[in-house]
């Protein structure tokens, strides 16, 4: 692997997060320095940052865009207790040579006490819903019924999970086999109050998420969680950025027909790694869930890969070399390279 | 087979390395690393210890992936075209029909890496690019292990036939010989030339090319009449050395006698010193006896294990039998290495193949490889020769269907060759519809081409959430740009009748506004799709009430109005622009009058505003308001 190239990032500040759009054109980045930038990719491949503006009146952990069946929609989440859904609004012809457009702030969401940690959009098959989650362990659904109407969203759900929250993911499967599903992880480091993931189920008949499995062997301290994309398997794999990296596997349990509770699953574990010997961080699955990426307290992103047979491996590494902010695009090559002869030289 | 451990190759990265951290963010094709810190959220982070230094860089981390390189474009659309044949073959037909297929598949595979590789030394000649080097070696050594497994496995020719074979694979990958002999040749004394030996010895007898060598001997033979008897004996024994014919008559046992004939006269020169005056002509002679440590003495001549494996069969075991191959690949690679080298790894993944090891060959260039495009397209014509089957593995099916989906996967990334993975996915029967419904829809939809591209290869297969969505995606963008018609064209696309109610109600309000309608084509043409919503339904119909009009066919018109206004497509906002309409009409002869008044009568006595109907009614002319005089109508109407 190498770097293609550097994006002079120009924050004033640490960045916490940077999303990728739906189709890889644009991203958007939040930083402490309480802003969002939001960047287009040309066709050369170039990036030019066409908005940016302050969102919030503290650091911004977290961006993430709609589907953009919605549009061109942004949410982010801050230290400062709120949430906020942000549009882009197709803006004067001037503007668009200049390369430029304007988002605007169609709601903020106060109903958090304490920062709120997380924001992610619901699958596109649930509507336009937008899920929070704060340190004070409480996780909101919130949804817009009519969708051409950002400014009203009405918050649908509000769940505690009794412990601080770090982190959710969802089911991105929209298989009409089980119903929606999300993960919540949480970073309390009180090893006694036992499993750290908790999933819950969304149920037809009280209309409410309920739990449906507390993922007890995650003891220590949890920072992200992902979900597989599902690729018409019938369980559902979840990956853990906890004291390791750990991959789960959810097989649903056969429901009896009378049963009306969740969904029982038997819950085996995958693969863990602690080659970052460290805590770790963020856990990432790529489009097609056949790469996973981690980050730790190491300093390094390695990347995960499952060969035919399902045996994981690291397939490589990347590490800061120790030159903070050069701003140049260095190409190292790491080829591993088949040369015709077959004498073989001395290694 | 035990899994060997690679360790993962690290990227540096322009980063701080201590007391920072990564963070990434997927997308495609790439991964974009930048410099954060994570802590627990309850704290403030900001790097008040660092003041002034701001945010780091974003870093996009790509692969070293081949597919940007446009030369091998060229390898990646042909090959496509020779795996879409390939999967078409007729399973029903016997395996012997199907083999010379299969290899003639196999040799097509070849010739366009070949191709790849002639222009892409061509490019290097001209452009001495360093980028490209890599990529030559790469080839070569595909097409060199191409080609064995064609031999070894796809043909599996028998013993006599392996042998000659072997032989070809050798000559093939060894051009060096031909320029050197072009340059003898073309000298003014070729005999006198320096590298005439070496070109008579190495390159031709070493290779089995005797007629060649025979005719450079002339030359010599010519120079020197004194040895001219000497000379004449190695031509004798050169044109006598038996080779297998597979065609002919003779059996390999007959062949076998026959050779050792051959074989124990070529020892009796040597015992005789026959040759001893001239050592190239002993050297000769000790090479067709097949004396190993003549052949090692010259390794550069050489210049392969395998090559000297193969000239050692040639002249001690040519009836070689294929289960016997890898006793002789072993000891002849060991011999050849000096104890300090090592095997590379096309050495390991040779003799994998030579031990018919097939697995392990599609293993190791995995590993070697960075691009999956060869043990891709080389596994599944092997499945399609049923040779994965036979090894035992119950994966072998979803061994290839791994390979395809890491291949054709990779190439979703790149702007235009997407369109080839399509392909591969619909040859994936476990797993490539899913693939395919993931990864099409991430396909960035710059134009309305490249859209309506996308499209039809969803709507063949019948992806409907997925041609739902990408015109879903479509409207939206051309309704943020007030876009109506091609919104509301995309809309109905995607058979989404919330949304072609809203495009629609935004026309009728463009009207009321205006005055006039916009994208009328579009709203001429609906056709059946006007059906979708009865808002939409209604614009189409009120469209076609206008054209009547304006084309002053006033009974239609006004039968359409009624329709109109009696159908209760008609939304209460327009209720009072459909009256409106009305009164023009009603000043027409043509027009049947009650037929409207009664449709005005009962709009009026409707739940309209009293205020609106009194403006109405005093609009009104007074030949029309004498409609409404009389039979207490005006009171019915006002009292409402």
């Amino acid at each position: 692997m190498f770097v293609a190239r550097s994006i002079a990032a120009d924050h004033k500040d640490l960045i916490h997060d940077v999303s990728y759009d739906f189709h890889g054109r644009r991203m958007a980045t939040c930083s402490s320095d309480q802003s969002v930038k939001v960047w287009d990719k040309s066709e050369n491949g170039e990036w030019h940052c066409t908005a940016s503006w302050k969102t919030h009146s503290g650091s911004v952990w977290r961006v993430t865009w709609a589907h953009p069946e919605f549009g061109q929609v942004l949410a982010s989440c801050s230290f400062d207790r709120t949430a906020a859904v942000w549009e882009e609004i197709v803006g004067e012809s001037n503007d668009k040579q200049r390369g430029l457009s304007h988002w605007i702030k169609r709601t903020t969401l106060v109903d958090s006490r304490t920062s709120v940690t997380d924001v992610k959009f619901a699958p596109k098959h649930m509507g336009l819903m937008l899920t929070t989650c704060s340190a004070d362990g409480v996780v909101r659904i919130y949804e817009a019924p009519d969708v051409m109407n950002l400014s009203q969203w009405s918050l649908q759900h509000e769940i505690s999970c009794k412990l601080s929250c770090s982190c959710i993911s969802w089911n991105p499967s929209s298989s009409r086999a089980h119903p929606a599903m999300f993960a919540v992880g949480s970073d309390d480091s009180n090893v006694t109050y036992g499993g750290k993931v908790q999933i819950y189920e969304y149920n037809e008949n009280t209309r409410k998420y309920a739990k449906a499995e507390t993922l007890m062997t995650v003891t220590d301290a949890v920072h992200d969680i992902a979900f597989a994309p599902n690729l018409g398997r019938s369980f559902h794999v979840l990956a853990i950025a906890t004291k390791d990296v750990r991959i789960f596997k959810l097989v649903p349990m056969r429901k009896e027909s009378t049963s009306t509770g969740p969904t029982k699953f038997e819950v085996q574990i995958v693969a863990q790694f602690d080659n970052h010997n460290s805590q770790v961080w963020r856990v990432s699955w790529n489009i097609t869930s056949t790469l996973l990426a981690s980050s730790g307290d190491d300093g390094c992103v390695r990347l995960w890969k499952a060969n035919y047979m399902d045996n994981w491996k690291c397939t490589g590494i990347l590490k800061g070399d120790g030159s903070p902010l050069t701003g140049s695009s260095v190409r190292t090559d790491n080829l591993q390279c088949l040369t015709l002869t077959g004498t073989a030289a001395a290694h | 087979m035990e899994e060997v451990d690679v360790e993962p190759a690290v990227t540096n990265i322009p980063a701080a390395s201590s007391g920072t951290h990564l963070g990434f963010a997927w997308g495609p094709g790439d991964i974009l690393v930048y410099e954060t810190l994570y802590k627990c959220h309850s704290f403030i982070t900001s790097r008040l210890e660092f003041p002034g230094t701001g945010s780091g860089d974003i870093h996009e981390v790509r692969k070293d992936e081949d597919i940007y390189s446009p030369i091998l474009r060229k390898l990646f659309n042909e090959s496509h075209h020779i795996f879409v044949g390939l999967q078409t073959i007729r399973e029903d037909l016997p395996s012997k029909n199907k083999k010379p297929q299969f290899v003639s598949i196999s040799k097509n595979y070849r010739s366009v890496i070949r191709a790849c590789m002639e222009e892409l030394q061509q490019v290097l000649q001209k452009w001495q690019c360093n980028m490209e080097t890599r990529y030559v070696s790469i080839l070569l050594a595909i097409e060199l292990i191409w080609n064995l497994c064609e031999v070894l496995f796809i043909d599996a020719a028998p013993a006599g036939s392996l042998l000659l074979h072997l032989l070809d694979w050798v000559r093939l990958h060894k051009a060096d010989v031909d320029e050197k002999a072009r340059e003898v040749l073309q000298s003014e004394s070729p005999a006198e030339h320096r590298d005439y030996w070496d070109v008579v010895g190495a390159a031709y007898v070493l290779q089995g090319r005797l007629e060649e060598a025979r005719q450079m001997l002339v030359k010599q033979a010519t120079l020197q009449p004194a040895a001219r008897k000497m000379y004449k004996q190695m031509d004798t024994l050169l044109s006598k050395m038996p080779f297998y014919n597979p065609g002919g008559t003779q059996t390999l046992t007959e062949f076998d006698v026959k050779w050792r004939h051959w074989h124990e006269e070529v020892d009796r020169c040597l015992q005789d010193n026959s040759f001893a005056s001239n050592k190239h002509l002993e050297l000769i002679c000790k090479i067709l006896v097949g004396d190993e440590d003549t052949l090692l003495e010259h390794k550069d001549l050489l210049s392969t294990w395998y090559h000297f494996l193969v000239t050692r069969l040639l002249f001690c075991h040519p009836t070689v039998k294929p289960t016997e191959l890898h006793y002789y690949a072993q000891s002849c690679l060991t011999m050849f290495l000096d104890s300090r080298s090592v095997p590379e790894p096309l050495d390991s993944i040779l003799l994998a193949a030579f031990e018919f090891d097939i697995h392990q060959v599609i293993k190791d260039c995995s590993i070697a490889l960075n691009n999956w495009w060869f043990v891709a397209h080389l596994t599944d014509l092997l499945d399609h020769c049923k040779l994965l089957q036979s090894h035992n593995l119950h994966f072998g099916s979803n061994l290839r269907e791994f390979l395809l989906l890491e291949y054709a996967s990779g190439l979703f990334t790149h702007h235009s060759l997407w369109q080839l993975a399509v392909d591969y996915f619909d040859h994936c029967p476990e797993f490539g519809r899913v693939y395919l419904e993931l990864q099409i829809e991430r396909v960035p939809l710059d134009t309305e081409r490249k859209a309506l591209k996308v499209l039809r290869i969803c709507e063949q297969r019948q992806m409907s959430e997925q041609v739902r969505s990408i015109c879903k995606i479509m409207a939206m963008r051309a309704l943020r740009n007030n876009r109506l018609g091609s919104a509301l064209s995309w809309s109905i696309r995607a058979k989404d009748a919330a949304f072609a109610t809203l495009i629609s109600e935004r026309f009728l309000q463009d009207y009321c506004a205006r005055g006039t309608f916009s994208d009328l084509d579009l709203i001429d043409n609906l056709g059946p799709a006007m059906l979708l919503s009865d808002r939409l339904t209604f614009l189409g119909k009120y469209r076609e009430f206008h054209k009547l009009y304006g084309e002053k066919r006033f009974r239609e018109a006004s039968k359409l109005l009624l329709s109109l206004m009696t159908a209760k497509i008609a939304p209460r906002s327009f209720w009072m622009t459909l009256l409106t309409d009305a009164l023009p009409l009603l000043e027409q002869k043509e027009v049947s009058h009650h037929i409207v008044r009664y449709a005005v009568y009962g709009l009026l006595l409707s739940n309209i505003k009293k205020t609106s109907k009194y403006s109405y009614l005093r609009s009104c002319n007074q030949r029309i308001f004498g409609f409404f005089s009389g039979k207490n109508n005006i009171k019915d109407v006002l009292i409402i």
